[in-house]
């Protein structure tokens, strides 16, 4: 669906109107996922492995089915096969089947009548383990000699030799390598380090299910996408999906780690077995261990520059873990590792290594921090050591419209070098520093997409609309759905409501990831409000006695298109909708789509640091993101998307990490030991939104989601150089480690 | 026909062709010629794939036009967060 032709002045579009959600947020009425409750309700718990790599041997649950209130107690054996491997994957991470594989992975789940009494449960089931050799770190499960987490799971294209831990080998790029670096005046080698790091949101999963003895279930929880939950809960538990209603809550975050099951799965059979409904909420130490995290990588990065800065050849060798399961987000970062860049000769290998740690999840730009971290560190060692401007140098080499991107297609209008002026033109970036302080720039990308959408707006007998959507609001999209719906129809903003429907109530949709909801439900959105204008103008039509053609849709009205078309007062929508029963019956607007042409997005991020060379401590003093988002449709949330990825990013810089210890167990899985940022690290993050119409889009709308949380790892990193005249490879960047690189 | 560029870990399946030419008029049309011609590259289009066409990154557009002069690139399944 292109960019509509004419130049519209938007009158909704644009504007900062109240969020929907505000009061109920605020005044702790809005539903999460541990707030459902049903009559009769069991509370469940879930028996995790102490050990990182053990075959099951056995499992014992009498003496805890014996147990006074126990009602249900499920191992694996109460889970069918998995359709598809892949799906088997996600089963096998919520329950573990003839081994498990990281310290934390589910054996067995009890539900009783209180928690108490399913804790108790715990006690007495019996495993049998064989503890088996663990491995945790990217280095260790590629030795030779490392233990195997997971047999036959070699990646396919994988050379001989390849360890079998090596579940993806993957390679992009274009042009001569060897020619290129040829032409370079400097070419630097570096490797560099991130650890794993989780997605850090406040509501741990929750859901209550219910299954009665007809084989029928309904299922509440905390989630990015409850008709891919529902998807994945039948296929487990051997249901027709039909039969399976799942409603989504309110999330407390997700940025990517609920676009999948946990426990879902584990609540419905519990139920089904006890017959009666189960809630199932996580602790925060088992979101830590047993929920995704992002994977951690290894990765080396050579670039050849010449003296004025033209980048000539660019290579990236990038080593992930996701955990112990087959995982593929090491394709996204090697795709996005150069994006940025308008290269003749650029190639980006990966390989994806399980290791025992729990089944990583999608995190916001998945795969692209880590990669672009590197290469944005690399470039900026470069300007250091060629004493060029940064921004100049990014501006030099920047991808454009016309670029044969790193990953293969060429791009079309994008905003990198727009954003780049932007940012160039800034005050921030002019901004005098003192001693101990440091700026450093990056830039980010990420693809976004569009995805399977269906919308229904339905118009009530008093001239308001409601819009049913299919996507968790994560980030703002009922208030920025219910904009489009009233620009489109030409009616204020509060006289629609937006609401998230069930699955049995609305076709299918995606899961809310990819920066698709603004982008593809808006889409669906404008459609279905288009279809619902042309039923009314119809309808007009029919009282008027004239063509539907004469008649046209201006300002919330149904107007005749011209002198010809006859004298009559326009009528408005609430007219139309106050006599539709007589004019024929409800009216309706639907829109069902596969939306594509979602448009890449890029951002650039400017910081600020100043280092304490007494404690290694890094304090934020300024921060602004630079992003081109289509058009924003409500700045407020398209702002906050960008702070959110900045602060996030900057955790990810600073002091996150997942902390293995020798025994394989994750030794600080709660926010007192895994430190996120919080209001006092931080200053106010400012913004400058930029809007380079997508061509994909009626409005020119791009997911802006992601791309935010890919600079800030680089960004501080270079920041870092410069305030200490030393550079860190690793991250976080902790204060130990800054004290370190300041001892040389 | 129509060329279709693959990435780099795929030209094993096409000898070493990175750059490969369909008689396809869609997005289905491609991928049911690629995997027809070149079997080893089935595995990886079952488990999902996207095509970038004319720029454009489609992930399942079965009846999405391709043109012989369209610029068709081959990428995995996009998948966010």
């Amino acid at each position: 669906m292109a960019l509509d032709d004419r130049k519209r002045a938007f009158k909704v579009v644009g504007t900062r109107v109240p969020r929907p959600d505000g009061i109920d947020k605020v005044t702790g009425r809005a539903l999460y996922g541990a707030d459902m409750s049903a009559p009769g309700m069991l509370h469940g718990a879930i028996l995790r492995s102490p050990h990182a790599h053990a075959r099951i041997r056995a499992i014992d649950t009498s003496r805890a089915e014996a147990l006074p209130g126990v009602k249900a107690v499920v191992t694996s054996a109460d889970f069918c096969r998995a359709k598809h491997s892949f799906n088997q994957d996600a089963l096998d991470h919520c329950m573990a089947r003839e081994k498990a594989l990281y310290d934390g992975h589910a054996v067995a789940a009890v539900a009783a009548t209180s928690k108490s009494a399913a804790r108790a449960a715990l006690e007495l089931i019996a495993v049998e383990y064989e503890v088996l050799p663990h491995v945790t770190e990217i280095e260790d499960a590629l030795k030779p000699d490392a233990p195997v987490v997971q047999e036959d799971r070699r990646a396919r294209n994988a050379p001989e030799g390849t360890h079998p831990n090596v579940t993806h080998v993957v390679s992009f790029g274009h042009g001569d390598l060897e020619a290129g670096f040829a032409r370079a005046d400097r070419v630097i080698e570096r490797s560099f380090r991130t650890a794993a790091t989780h997605q850090g949101y406040i509501e741990p999963h929750a859901c209550l299910a219910s299954v009665t003895p007809d084989g029928r279930g309904e299922l509440w929880c905390c989630t990015q996408g409850h008709y891919y939950v529902r998807e994945l809960c039948a296929d487990f538990l051997g249901m027709d999906t039909s039969q399976l209603r799942v409603t989504a809550s309110e999330i407390g975050g997700g940025f990517g780690g609920k676009t999948t099951v946990t426990i879902e799965p584990v609540a419905l059979a519990l139920s089904r077995k006890a017959g009666r409904p189960v809630k199932l909420v996580m602790s925060r130490d088992e979101v830590f261990r047993a929920s995704g995290p992002t994977v951690s990588s290894w990765s080396d990065i050579k670039i050849g520059m010449t003296r004025d800065g033209r980048i000539t050849a660019a290579q990236a060798m990038l080593r992930y873990q996701g955990g112990a399961f087959p995982c593929g987000t090491v394709e996204l970062g090697a795709m996005s590792a150069f994006a940025a860049y308008d290269l003749e000769a650029v190639r980006a290998d990966g390989i994806n290594v399980m290791t025992n740690r729990p089944r990583q999840a999608a995190y916001r730009a998945p795969g692209a921090p880590m990669a672009i971290y590197a290469v944005e560190s690399t470039v900026d060692e470069l300007c250091q050591e060629l004493g060029l401007d940064p921004l100049e140098v990014r501006l030099k080499n920047a991808a454009r419209k016309g670029t044969k991107s790193a990953y293969g297609p060429t791009f079309d209008d994008i905003g990198l070098v727009a954003t780049l002026e932007a940012a160039k033109a800034h005050p921030h970036y002019a901004a005098p520093l003192c001693p101990n302080q440091g700026r450093g720039l990056s830039c980010g990308f990420w693809f976004n997409f569009g995805g399977n959408t269906c919308v229904t707006l339905n118009l009530d007998a008093d001239g308001t609309v409601g819009v049913t959507e299919g996507n968790p609001d994560i980030g703002g999209s009922r208030a920025s759905i219910s904009m489009m719906a009233a620009e489109e129809l030409g009616i204020p903003y509060d006289k629609v409501r937006t609401i998230v429907a069930d699955t049995a109530s609305l076709g299918f949709n995606d899961v809310t990831d990819g920066s698709r909801v603004t982008f593809a439900v808006g889409l669906a959105t404008i459609e279905a409000a288009r279809d619902m204008i042309r039923k009314m103008c119809a309808r007009v039509a029919k009282i008027w006695d004239i063509d539907e053609e004469a008649v046209i849709w201006e300002d919330g009205c149904a107007r005749p298109a011209g002198p010809n078309a006859g004298d009559f007062e326009p009528m408005s929508i609430a007219e139309i909708a106050a006599i539709a029963n007589k004019t024929g019956g409800p009216i309706a607007g639907h829109h069902e789509v596969n939306a594509d042409g979602a448009g890449v997005s890029f951002g650039v991020h400017l910081v600020d640091v100043e280092v304490d060379p007494e404690t290694g401590h890094t304090k934020i003093l300024r921060y602004t993101v630079f992003q081109d988002a289509g058009k924003a449709v409500h700045p407020d949330y398209v702002e906050g998307q960008m702070q959110g990825g900045a602060v996030q990013g900057i955790g990810w810089a600073l002091n996150e990490e997942y902390i293995y210890g020798e025994d394989g167990r994750l030794q600080n899985p709660g926010f007192l030991d895994y430190r996120i940022p919080v209001a006092s690290d931080l200053p106010k993050i400012d913004t400058v939104i930029l809007e380079i119409p997508n061509p994909g889009h009626p409005y020119g709308v791009r997911g802006v989601g992601e791309t935010s949380i890919v600079p800030p790892l680089a960004a501080l990193s270079n920041a870092v150089a410069r305030a200490i005249g030393a550079r860190l490879h690793e991250l976080p960047m902790s204060p130990p480690r800054i004290l370190q690189a300041l001892k040389g | 026909m129509v060329q279709v560029r693959l990435w780099g870990s795929l030209r094993e399946a096409t000898g070493g062709r990175d750059v490969v030419e369909v008689n396809a008029s869609d997005f289905k049309g491609v991928l049911r010629e690629l995997e027809a011609n070149y079997p080893g590259l089935k595995d990886r289009i079952e488990r999902g794939v996207s095509l970038a066409i004319d720029g454009v990154i489609y992930r399942e557009a079965w009846f999405q036009p391709v043109r012989p002069d369209s610029e068709v690139v081959l990428m995995p399944l996009m998948v966010g967060g």
